[in-house]
């Protein structure tokens, strides 16, 4: 059922108890970016030393063709490409979570410290324990050092209320002191375990297998989860935290709510592939422009995070001279896109 | 009056950090009154009107609605009842009209029940109510602030609320858009809904208002309907200027005219 006196570009599905309103253009764009991210990912499984056809992959993925070419996608091939997906996805909505709540484009987990704090959080697991990337206590780490970072960060930046740029400045200082720690704990570190903590450091999905991706989707589900509970309060608390409380918003609840969940997927990603930088900046931004929602919106968000990232995975590994960790690309590109966002924004600002 | 009254306070001490804004306060709002407080600035007004809406706990004393007090409600629950238009609210980037109003119904839905026929016919009624649902598929960011300010009512309006609490909403119009939007408040009284309005024009409230609260330093002066109470010894009292008052020419309600310099000499 449509409604075109009231709202013409959104549908409307009423069956019962149950009704729904979305846009829809915001449903169109998000079905189209998923659509090619499920193309990429075929991409990215026919691709590598043995290369295979759009046929062959579909056939081993469903199970029609065994033996050798099944394992190469499925054991091999599949694990990376659902974990460069799927953590994109994690990012892509973390960001916008962060994006939407401190009203600000600038404020993403890798900029305001918290990517560091999990980083920071990874590496004293790995090197105080001995824990391999991917590892129990490498997550737990990540997650604690995440969360540590997010109540340093508000603590700081807490003056009769949050203030969005405020806290962003606040961040980009707590996130320089904390690489200057994880420097410090690398040079401190045996030789072997600093390099492994260097590797999974450089943010890469190549040690990704069954046995690291199944726990971290399964928290990045749950992660998910919670986030979709609160996601009605955090489109209210857009409109500030007065008209929000007067719409029936438990306004700290809900923000404790969503940074938890948001710091805890970015923290499960940095633990189980390093830190990936920037698809948690610019994911919510893309998806913005392309849907043209009214703020920032979490689905469309995670669904560019994934196409970002399982492409930027494509990138790093096939159309370099040698392999990179997706980390490095992402930087890369990320980096231009930071350094526009910071000029656009001191200019509006001005 | 011996009018009924939903929203009442009782000996409300108002804080904020330590510091005491408000002591003992006590009113009560009367049922399908157009209740406007008035004051100097920072006399408390609109901590009093927060205190209302529940989004500041009293340090001692009692907000109740319908004899419960607010603390036993459910945020939504009271969300259905008393609704509030806050001095500043922030229209995120990108919303059009309709986004915004539809904000406004959040109370009424649930995790299944997103968007039922009842929140389309409030949402439609409440940009008729506010002559806006001409503008529904424009962005707020593209209109004009008298425009945008029946916008954040029209939200308001579709919480469906027969109480409604706006925290000066006229400040920043200009004279025309104010009197337009005092008029569509006095339908909207008119209509059966309760409105209690912070407002800083002595003579606006006067002249819209049926029942006056006037504030000073976290004190009520004095409290009545604008006939009995407005007169120039109450006005020394809570603004501290001298004045007269006379009729309004238009509406016959009290209008306050300061006492002081005439214009500058002319040569």
């Amino acid at each position: 059922m449509t409604f075109p006196s009231l709202a013409p570009r959104a549908l409307v599905v009423r069956r019962g108890r149950f009704s729904l309103r979305v846009r829809v253009r915001t449903v169109v764009v998000t079905a189209v970016i998923a659509a090619v991210t499920a193309m990429v990912a075929v991409l990215a499984l026919s691709l590598g030393d043995l290369p295979l056809t759009p046929a062959q992959v579909l056939g081993a993925l469903l199970g029609v063709d065994g033996g050798f070419t099944a394992t190469v996608v499925r054991e091999w091939r599949l694990p990376r490409v659902l974990a460069a997906v799927l953590f994109g996805a994690a990012l892509g909505a973390s960001g916008a979570v962060f994006q939407s709540l401190t009203r600000n484009p600038l404020a993403s987990p890798d900029v305001i410290g918290l990517s560091a704090g999990s980083y920071v959080g990874g590496l004293g697991a790995i090197i105080v324990l001995g824990a391999g990337a991917g590892s129990v206590p490498v997550s737990a780490g990540a997650i604690v050092g995440g969360l540590a970072a997010a109540a340093l960060v508000y603590a700081l930046s807490y003056r009769r209320g949050i203030q969005g740029f405020r806290l962003i400045v606040v961040g980009i200082g707590v996130s320089a002191m904390l690489q200057a720690l994880s420097t410090y704990l690398l040079l401190r570190a045996k030789v072997e375990v600093a390099m492994v903590a260097a590797v999974w450091g450089a943010g890469s999905l190549s040690a990704v297998g069954w046995a690291q991706f199944l726990p971290a989707a399964a928290f990045i589900v749950l992660a998910f989860a919670a986030l979709s509970a609160f996601s009605g309060s955090l489109t209210r608390m857009e409109l500030g935290d007065d008209a929000a409380r007067a719409l029936g918003v438990r306004v700290e609840g809900a923000r404790l709510g969503l940074v938890v969940s948001a710091v805890a997927l970015t923290a499960v990603v940095t633990a189980a592939a390093g830190p990936i930088a920037f698809v948690a900046l610019a994911a919510p931004q893309i998806a913005h422009r392309l849907t043209r929602t009214a703020g920032i919106a979490i689905l469309p968000s995670a669904a560019v995070g994934a196409l970002v990232l399982v492409a930027a995975d494509v990138v790093a590994q096939h159309a370099m001279p040698t392999p990179l960790p997706v980390g490095l690309v992402t930087v890369v590109v990320g980096g231009a896109y930071l350094v526009w966002l910071l000029i656009h924004e001191t200019r509006r600002r001005a | 009056m011996t009018a009924s009254a939903r929203l009442t306070a009782e000996g409300l001490t108002i804080g904020y950090d330590r510091r005491v804004i408000s002591e003992n306060l006590s009113v009560a709002i009367p049922d399908g009154s157009f209740t406007v407080i008035v004051g100097a600035n920072a006399s408390g007004k609109s901590t009093l009107l927060r205190a209302l809406a529940r989004l500041l706990t009293p340090v001692s004393g009692t907000v109740r609605l319908d004899g419960r007090p607010l603390g036993d409600y459910q945020p939504k629950e009271l969300a259905r009842v008393v609704g509030l238009l806050p001095q500043t609210s922030i229209a995120p980037d990108g919303s059009t009209v309709v986004d915004l109003v539809a904000r406004g119904r959040y109370p009424h839905q649930g995790f299944l029940r997103q968007w039922s026929a009842d929140d389309e016919a409030a949402v439609t009624q409440a940009m008729e109510a506010t002559g806006t649902a001409d503008l529904a598929e424009r962005l707020v960011s593209e209109l004009s602030g008298g425009q945008r300010q029946r916008v954040w009512i029209a939200m308001a309006l579709a919480q469906q609320t027969p109480i409604l609490l706006l925290d000066e909403p006229t400040t920043f119009l200009d004279i025309a858009h104010q009197i337009e939007l005092m008029e569509l408040l006095t339908d909207l009284n008119a209509q059966g809904r309760t409105l209690v309005a912070v407002l800083h024009d002595l003579n606006q409230a006067a002249r819209y208002g049926s029942h006056l609260i006037a504030v000073k330093e976290g004190r009520i002066v004095s409290e009545g309907a604008p006939d009995d109470i407005v007169t120039a010894a109450m006005v020394e009292e809570v603004f501290g200027l001298r004045c007269v008052v006379t009729p309004d020419p238009v509406s016959g309600t009290p209008s306050v005219s300061a006492l002081g310099r005439a214009r500058a000499a002319r040569s």
